[in-house]
């Protein structure tokens, strides 16, 4: 058993990149996740694994200082909140087209602009859908706990570097303030110059004579190079699709209805849950982990099988969309989202299946 | 066995430290824990409070809308949370400052002197755990030993030599319980 201790998850996905083998982290402060980079700080990982930890002096200077460090095949991080994510969309649509691996937290606030520094899920639509411009996606891991933060550091870092593609783990401020009971996985050396050198053979790691120059870059003027960068994305997406979706079902095999939430929602729906089979309302969970590649068809086979969906999110309804297309069948699916900073309760939400999907 | 506990009051009385010493006590004995705070402006000067919830079984929601157990150490906080006990549930309040004094029929309440006693004691640092002594009394959740290693970890290594004077709190605290209502 891993080493037990009671953290924040900020601190949890902090200390996880650590032990990961993570090579730098770069970030800007920003609440609700400044424990990430103040946790850093204080364990200082620059003097025991030689993992560099800055302040950029923004957050575009931070996503580029990424860009950079994955382009040598370093293991690479930064995180941030939701405006700063915003400001960072450029870097990671550039960091897609060049096919570099790099892990990036956001933990969410309710916006829109400066918002509220409260917990919200309102950035769902600017992680799975592309907040950058251009034909990419981005891996999106959904944790639900603070033992998910450590785990899904590791999970987002080995994902990056087998598909060389950013990562992004959509954490919310409650998910980082909480503290839990979190197992930590033991440490992983940090990559040797060499093994990196062998792993990645796609980066800039210096020419030797006997191979050509390794070019990292998304710029391709020649339309048909720029189709067939495209297509070689596609693919990989499609691969991904195919490999890489994770979800969790809890009390669905009896279930007469349905939520599906993700995150904290899905922390919620989980008491909901035991509060409407109380009143002897068969209810389930569908928890998507990753929200893309998005459990399509586990949501299309059991949207065959229930009576009614709820999705809970906390915005004003960005999954359901997802939820919508990938049910493909008749059945009612009805959205519940507070929004802004607040977080529903387990009861209003039992209320919400009761009024929109059994009564209505 | 599931515990789901509100402990509210001021900023700086030493709520979420409280919950975090109680979390950390249930690490030790191995039990799930979850600990949300509210955070944010609520955090900058004004009330303060923490869900703690200790359990044999993994947690649901850190989220809760109805606790077993309510500790009150202020009257908004009192305002807010008498209501948030389930039937058949446990408040516990110190009295200072309290204008209004719960009033519920259907749960458990005791009153807790320990701002008096933290007084008293010339300690005010320990007030909250004085008042965890008496949740301890009444749902002693965690062995002495586990809160022990839990304000072992809970607390920066500087502290430490206070960990004495947290624990003699406790034990007071037990002894410090005034019985209001009590369901049979």
């Amino acid at each position: 058993m891993g080493e037990l201790r009671l953290m924040k998850g900020n601190e949890a996905v902090a200390e996880a990149a650590v032990r990961a083998g993570c090579d730098g982290y770069f970030g800007y402060p920003i609440t609700p996740q400044s424990e990430i980079m103040e946790y850093l700080m204080a364990v200082k990982p620059y003097e025991t694994t030689g993992m560099v930890v800055l302040q950029a002096e923004s957050e575009t200077a931070s996503i580029n200082m990424l860009y950079g460090g994955a382009g040598t095949g370093k293991m690479v991080m930064t995180s941030s909140s939701s405006p700063g994510i915003s400001l960072m969309q450029e870097g990671i649509s550039y960091m897609a087209g060049a096919e570099l691996p790099a892990l990036i937290v956001n933990v969410v606030r309710g916006g829109p602009g400066l918002g509220t520094i409260q917990p919200s899920q309102a950035d769902y639509f600017q992680a799975v859908k592309g907040g950058g411009h251009g034909d990419y996606k981005m891996i999106v891991l959904a944790p639900a706990s603070v033992q998910e933060m450590a785990d899904f550091a590791k999970l987002g870092f080995d994902l990056a570097f087998k598909y060389r593609t950013p990562v992004m783990i959509l954490s919310d401020g409650a998910i980082g303030q909480m503290m839990e009971k979190v197992e930590l996985f033991d440490p992983i050396p940090r990559r040797t110059d060499a093994e990196l050198i062998a792993q990645c053979p796609w980066a800039a790691t210096g020419k030797p004579k006997e191979r050509e120059h390794v070019i990292i870059t998304s710029l391709d003027l020649d339309p048909a190079g720029q189709e067939r960068v495209n297509l070689k994305l596609q693919a990989k997406y499609r691969q991904i699709e195919k490999d890489e979706v994770r979800y969790e079902l809890i009390g669905c095999d009896d279930a007469e209805y349905l939520f599906i939430a993700f995150g904290l929602s899905a922390r919620i729906c989980q008491k909901s849950m035991d509060l409407a089979r109380a009143k002897s309302i068969k209810v389930g969970l569908l928890r998507p982990i990753t929200l893309y590649p998005f459990p399509e068809k586990q949501v299309a086979e059991i949207a065959k099988k229930v009576k009614g969906i709820l999705v809970v999110e906390m915005n004003a309804g960005q999954m359901i969309e997802d939820v919508r297309l990938s049910a493909g069948c008749s059945v009612k699916i009805e959205h519940y989202g507070r929004f802004g900073g607040i977080i529903p309760a387990p009861d209003e939400v039992v209320r919400a299946l009761e009024k929109q999907i059994i009564g209505g | 066995m599931t515990e789901e506990i509100i402990i509210a009051g001021f900023g700086g009385q030493g709520v979420l430290s409280m919950g975090k010493i109680l979390a950390y006590s249930g690490v030790m004995q191995n039990k799930e824990v979850s600990w949300m705070p509210s955070y944010g402006p609520e955090m900058r000067g004004g009330t303060a409070n923490v869900t703690v919830i200790v359990s044999d079984e993994r947690i649901s929601s850190p989220i809760l809308n109805a606790f077993d157990t309510a500790i009150i150490l202020n009257q908004q906080s009192m305002d807010k949370f008498e209501k948030s006990v389930k039937p058949g549930g446990l408040l516990i309040y110190d009295p200072n400052g309290i204008t209004t004094h719960p009033s519920r029929k259907d749960i458990n309440i005791y009153s807790i002197e320990a701002a008096d006693e933290a007084g008293k004691l010339g300690l005010s640092k320990v007030f909250n755990m004085i008042v965890l002594g008496g949740f301890l009394k009444l749902k002693p959740l965690v062995a002495p030993e586990n809160i022990h290693k839990g304000l072992e970890k809970s607390l920066p290594a500087r502290h430490h030599k206070m960990i004495p004077d947290n624990e003699n709190a406790i034990e007071i605290g037990k002894g410090l319980l005034k019985p209001l209502n009590v369901l049979n």
